[in-house]
């Protein structure tokens, strides 16, 4: 009982923190400003960018190079996460990125149309073995080359790069940097690069621009930093090195903002829809369940809140389809409340009293709720590693909403009505089983 | 009372029917790929006097241009992407909107690659086969205790597939009949079939085990009769629940999500359907080894008295 009480209070604070972050729906909460909304219900930025497509490697045709670079923008965009942007090939050479929002996309905007090529270069050194100095007094650099493991010279790139770049902050300086692991054949390459420049510069280029050019200390082979950046541009380069550099050069030739692809008509009817839909839901509930359907309501409001503060916070980008699952999750949140009332029922039915039954109900219940939600997150596990290892995004975001979905619905049906049951009936405020729905 | 377990053979005969209805629709008819898997075409047009995007809309689906997907810029231009169309086409389509809104302007025209690649749904499939051996194993070990834990978890996911392959069936014969397409959403839909699906075979295979370890009757094809009818008021109400929203939502959300409410809608009925009809049934039929009555009626599957 006095476990109870304590739950309910937490229940109570938990709903009162959600619901303020929710109310007014476009309020800034914890520099979240109001609930992300998709393009095709508010619209965002539409950009065209044009690749030169005669900088392409010659081995490679025009189409493959597009597909690559649209490719490599896609997984750009799902790592800076914006959330349902549309990536199309316009004709032969362009792209159209439309990203959901206006707010502070030009950091995006510059990040997925960079090139990113990063390479490692040595000093150039004349016949008397010195650095050679250009007529501004600048050493110059050549790109350093080393013998591969099938004998070729190569020129180190970042494209040697394992996929798993992040950003670190340096213990001794407290810099961000960013570490990165050469993959076999870049540990090869490095590893004679830095044995015959110990004790030498070595120069980082991005894009042909000198980033850092640290000493090199030791020979190294597996790993490395990258300094010299500020925390946006760190985070910027780890999301560019882990998609690859793009194959051609892009160039942005028109950008604007664009309306939503559905008019508010549609946002509205939906959510009447799903008003309505909720609202026969709870009749049903109470008309069959009676006093626990009321509690099952409350749980389901409380549902409602918290999976709509979760979206906002995240933040999820919320589409109309994305609405309507939600809405549809809701009829499917009920569930566990349905499982439970039925067993409670059976139990009442059974000559249990009734704080027995509550208890009986909930327990003989858990098994079904555990293992098939515990199915339901296998699932959505799975869905998501997949979704982001074979590039389906759609089916990743999916994955999240589920699981999220879910999750909710488990906590307001163990802890939500259970609690509420539980409390009613240790208040001997209704005591006839028929109120429970049982006919004896 | 009723039989469920008794009545198994028909019920097999009902999705064995589905089933083949569902090989020769989707070997003929296919699925309609929506505006979302096609190439298709985006044009940038410009008016004189401003227009309301509700008007755009109407205005071209008369041209016959239903799935179009329309943005207005801040300057009044409209950027609209429809299916692949040629250049007489798009000369038919400028003169119908100048007929009705004015002098109109095209600022560019191109072919646009489909917004979703193909193979996106092809990874969706790949998906749920993967989630499938997952929930398998997932199974196997929820039902440890149980003889046999694995023919729990291959029982639970043949529904599934099963649950997946008729909705696939339903939207092969839409297509064919009322020219219905599959869009991104279609993919969603179907994958959220999948964690409906499964969610209520659980349910009623965790009753079967409860009964078990209570050891109610020593017959196991009454034993799980009775768990299906124990569990089948829970099984209706949750899929009447889930139906009122989803029903809602088709006839009063607008035409934008009609198509995802259907495959819902779809899932959900077949999904109670398998949890009650297929899945216990399949479980007892491999408990009772009355495997070869699937091939009696063949010459070569008579058994030997």
């Amino acid at each position: 009982m006095r476990k109870d009480f304590w739950i309910l209070i937490f229940i109570l604070l938990l709903f009162g923190l959600a619901l303020w972050t929710i109310t007014p729906i476009d309020s800034e909460r914890f520099g979240r400003h109001g609930i992300q909304l998709g393009l095709d219900l508010r619209g965002g930025s539409h950009i065209v960018y044009e690749a030169d497509l005669s900088k392409k490697d010659p081995s490679q045709s025009d189409a493959d190079a597009m597909t690559g670079v649209i490719q490599k923008i896609e997984r750009r965009i799902n790592e800076y996460g914006v959330a349902e942007p549309i990536i199309q090939q316009l004709g032969t050479d362009r792209i159209l990125v439309q990203l959901p929002g206006v707010r502070d996309i030009n950091e995006a905007i510059r990040l997925l149309g960079q090139t990113a090529e990063l390479d490692f270069r040595e000093l150039k050194l004349g016949p008397d073995g010195k650095p050679v100095v250009n007529d501004k007094g600048e050493q110059e650099w050549i790109v350093a080359k080393a013998k591969g493991s099938d004998g070729q010279e190569k020129e180190l790139t970042g494209k040697y790069f394992k996929p798993n770049a992040q950003v670190v902050i340096s213990q001794q300086k407290s810099e961000p940097e960013v570490a990165f692991e050469w993959n076999s054949e870049g540990a090869i390459l490095f590893k004679q690069i830095t044995e015959r420049n110990l004790q030498k510069p070595l120069g980082i280029f991005l894009d042909g621009k000198l980033i850092s050019s640290p000493t090199v200390q030791a020979v190294i082979e597996d790993r490395g930093v990258i300094t010299g950046l500020t925390i946006d541009e760190a985070k910027t380069l780890a999301i560019q090195l882990n998609s690859g550099a793009l194959d051609v050069p892009l160039t942005i030739i028109q950008r604007s903002d664009v309306d939503a692809t559905l008019g508010a008509d549609s946002l509205q009817k939906s959510l009447i829809a799903g008003l309505i839909g909720l609202a026969l839901v709870i009749v049903f509930m109470i008309i069959y369940y009676r006093v626990p359907g009321v509690i099952a309501a409350i749980a389901l409001s409380i549902y409602a809140v918290l999976v709509l503060s979760i979206f906002k916070m995240l933040p999820v980008v919320l589409t109309l389809p994305g609405m309507a699952g939600f809405i549809v999750s809701i009829g499917m949140a009920v569930d566990a409340n349905v499982l439970i009332f039925e067993r409670m029922k059976e139990e009442l039915r059974a000559g249990k009293t009734l704080g027995a039954a509550v208890d009986a109900g909930f327990n003989r219940a858990w098994s079904a709720i555990r293992d098939s939600n515990i199915t339901t997150f296998i699932a959505c596990g799975v869905l998501y590693w997949l979704g982001g290892t074979l590039g389906a995004f759609m089916v990743r975001g999916f994955a999240v909403t589920l699981f999220l979905g879910v999750l909710v619905s488990m906590f307001t049906a163990i802890m939500v009505s259970r609690t509420f049951l539980r409390l009613l009936v240790a208040s001997h405020w209704v005591t006839s089983i028929r109120a429970y729905g049982v006919k004896r | 009372m009723i039989d469920f377990i008794g009545k198994r053979y028909r019920f097999f005969l009902v999705s064995g029917v589905l089933i083949l209805i569902g090989i020769i629709s989707l070997a003929t008819f296919k699925l309609q790929p929506g505006v979302d898997f096609i190439s298709g075409s985006s044009i940038t047009l410009r008016f004189d006097e401003p227009i309301d995007q509700g008007e755009m809309r109407t205005a071209l689906l008369n041209l016959g241009y239903d799935q179009a997907i329309i943005q207005k810029t801040p300057d009044g231009d409209y950027f609209i992407r429809i299916r692949e169309i040629s250049s007489q086409e798009k000369e038919g389509l400028t003169a119908g909107l100048e007929e009705k809104f004015g002098k109109v302007t095209i600022r560019d025209f191109y072919s646009v690659s489909p917004v979703i690649a193909t193979k996106t749904g092809r990874d969706a499939g790949i998906a749920i086969i993967v989630a499938a051996v997952f929930i398998l194993a997932y199974i196997a070990w929820a039902f440890r205790r149980m003889p046999r834990p694995f023919r729990w978890g291959t029982c639970a996911i043949v529904p599934l597939l099963h649950d997946v392959f008729i909705v696939l069936t339903v939207f092969s014969l839409l297509g064919w009949l009322l020219n219905i397409e599959v869009d991104a959403l279609f993919i969603t839909g179907v994958l959220a079939v999948v964690g409906y699906s499964i969610n209520n075979t659980i349910v009623v295979f965790d009753r079967i085990r409860d009964n078990m370890t209570r050891s109610i009757s020593k017959d196991f094809a009454s034993l799980v009769n009775s768990s299906i009818l124990e569990t089948f008021t829970r099984s209706l109400n949750t899929s009447l629940t889930t139906l009122f929203v989803i029903l809602a939502l088709y006839f009063i959300g607008g035409a934008t999500i009609r198509n995802f409410m259907m495959v819902l809608l779809v899932g959900v009925v077949v999904g109670t359907y398998s949890a009650s009809c297929v899945a216990p049934q399949l479980l007892v039929v491999w408990e009772r080894g009355e495997w070869g009555r699937f091939f009696s009626w063949l010459p070569f599957g008579k058994r030997k008295p």
